[in-house]
């Protein structure tokens, strides 16, 4: 008898299994070495929760209502719930806070797309530490645990949420003009940015986030930010880093530096982070914080893709 | 091996392709005596329809592609970076019903619907809703022209260069819904990995056009 799962949810079976745990295993020990306390908050949470975080995170797939009627939904990542943690479970702790976990997050699918409903995320977030000395913290634990994690042709793409719109303030693009811009940047269509900021006569508008490469591309008064934290970077974690000052990420709450994770046999990201140092305030606790989380069938699959 | 693998486009835009490789010294002479075979490894390049191109380069399976903005725009969320405008292969999306009187006017008029043919089914229905007209869309995966003249739909949209194919078929043009040429795309990941070799291919296609 073939009894169906949902599109997009896959049975896991021992053998693959035997290599995620391998995997898993690798980043638990740098986490537990670094002194990261592994968390584990459930899957379904009030909607209300979820999109006091970000409107977008939780425009969640799937939710239900409960007996009382209230509404359930899954979690899209585990960023929004461990804010909620930090803002009701310490709110007097001694700062910083240092929080892993290995959990599943659930996101809406496009069809005959492959894409996963439920992933199993491997991720940190460090609470009441500022940059960049923070956001170094977290980038060398995420280099150690890729290490950990048996890659080794990964590289980690590494710019600013608040690059663009500080170069849109210093050209003094109007309001009315910004979203349209950010909307070409975002879908990463340069041939729709080149049409929206022509009218500006500011070749950096378009040539800025096209801009790729080592520490010497961080000459403009935007990337100051990111100089700084490479500053910080021990020299094994700073030789991985691709800074690219059009990184954007899909969620909003990012404030700061963002990050995303490739590797060379894989043809998309395979994980990411970044700086959200106004999220806490939503919950009541305003910290500085940041994060990341690595997907980790994704990472597998890199890992195979490797020959490893 | 080539430092990148590019995903070229049979069909229309094929010849304009190759021409433009040629400038960037890349071989095309055996995929130009060759219409057989698909994979070129000597000169990184891979051939196929054009409307395969994004899935190849969004996968990684090449790091970049040539294929046209009418493509991409029916596939939105395919992630890639769009990172120049070719020029060449300029064609336009219509909406084109049988010449005369207007057999899909008069269908939203009294039916308050119109059946649409196409093979870019998101491009058409988001065009409709934009222009707050209700319409069914067939999709349909060979010649569009033949649905509107076998009464299977009112109207069609459709990809046109020169428009001699609709008017052979005794259609015609009703409404221009937007302007497409081919585009060069890369994939996330190579855009960083291979950052040097592909900032080079944008900045030599940029200084020969």
């Amino acid at each position: 008898m073939i009894h169906r799962i949902p599109s997009g949810t896959r049975d896991v079976l021992p053998d693959e299994l035997r290599e995620l745990r391998a995997i898993t295993e690798g980043i638990r020990g740098v986490f537990e070495a670094r002194g990261y306390g592994e968390v584990a908050t459930p899957a379904l949470e009030y909607e209300e929760v979820l999109v006091r975080g970000d409107a977008a995170a939780a425009d969640p797939a799937y939710k239900l209502f409960d007996e009382h009627g209230d509404v359930l939904a899954l979690r899209s990542d585990m960023t929004i719930p461990i804010a909620r943690v930090v803002a009701t479970r310490y709110p007097t702790a001694e700062l910083p806070l240092r929080f892993c976990y290995f959990q599943h997050a659930y996101r809406s699918v496009q069809p005959q797309r492959g894409q996963p409903r439920e992933m199993l995320q491997a991720g940190v977030e460090l609470v009441g530490a500022p940059g960049p000395e923070g956001t170094a913290e977290v980038l060398t634990v995420l280099c150690e645990a890729l290490e950990a994690a048996g890659l080794e042709n990964w590289r980690v793409g590494l710019g600013d949420a608040s690059l663009y719109p500080r170069l849109l303030d210093r050209i003094g693009v109007p309001e009315a003009a910004r979203p349209q811009i950010l909307h070409e940047l975002v879908t990463r269509d340069y041939v729709g940015l080149a049409r929206e900021v022509e009218a500006f006569g500011a070749p950096e508008l378009l040539e800025l986030p096209q801009r790729r490469g080592g520490p010497e591309i961080l000459d403009v008064p935007e990337a100051e930010g990111l100089a700084a934290l490479h500053g910080l970077l021990p020299p094994q974690v700073a030789e991985r880093m691709i800074f690219d000052l059009g990184l954007t990420r899909p969620l909003s709450y990012y404030t700061g530096a963002v990050f995303e994770v490739y590797d060379a046999a894989f043809g998309t990201p395979i994980g990411g982070g970044g700086r959200y140092d106004d999220l806490l305030g939503r919950f009541g606790r305003p910290l500085p914080a940041c994060g990341w989380a690595l997907d980790v069938e994704r990472l597998h699959a890199a890992r195979v893709g490797e020959g490893r | 091996m080539p430092a990148l693998t590019i995903a070229v486009p049979r069909g229309a835009l094929l010849g304009e392709t190759l021409d433009l490789l040629d400038t960037l010294g890349i071989d095309t002479a055996e995929v130009r005596a060759n219409d057989r075979k698909l994979l070129f490894e000597d000169a990184g390049l891979v051939t196929m329809r054009p409307s395969d191109v994004p899935t190849y380069v969004e996968a990684g399976a090449a790091d970049l592609g040539i294929t046209g903005k009418d493509v991409l725009a029916e596939h939105p969320e395919r992630d890639v970076y769009e990172l120049l405008d070719l020029g060449f292969g300029p064609c336009r999306m219509v909406f084109a019903t049988v010449a005369g009187e207007d057999r899909a006017a008069e269908a939203l008029r009294r039916l308050g619907v119109m059946r649409v043919a196409t093979k870019y089914p998101r491009i058409a229905a988001a065009y409709f809703e934009r222009t707050g007209r209700q319409a069914e869309i067939v999709e349909v995966k060979g010649s569009v022209e033949l649905a509107p003249l076998t009464g299977l739909v009112h109207g069609i949209v459709d990809l046109t260069a020169t428009g001699t194919t609709l008017r052979e078929n005794g259609l015609e043009v009703r409404e221009e819904i937007a302007a497409s040429t081919a585009r060069l795309i890369a994939n996330p990941v190579a855009h960083k990995l291979k950052a040097a070799a592909i900032d080079d291919v944008v900045a030599r296609i940029r200084g020969a056009a």
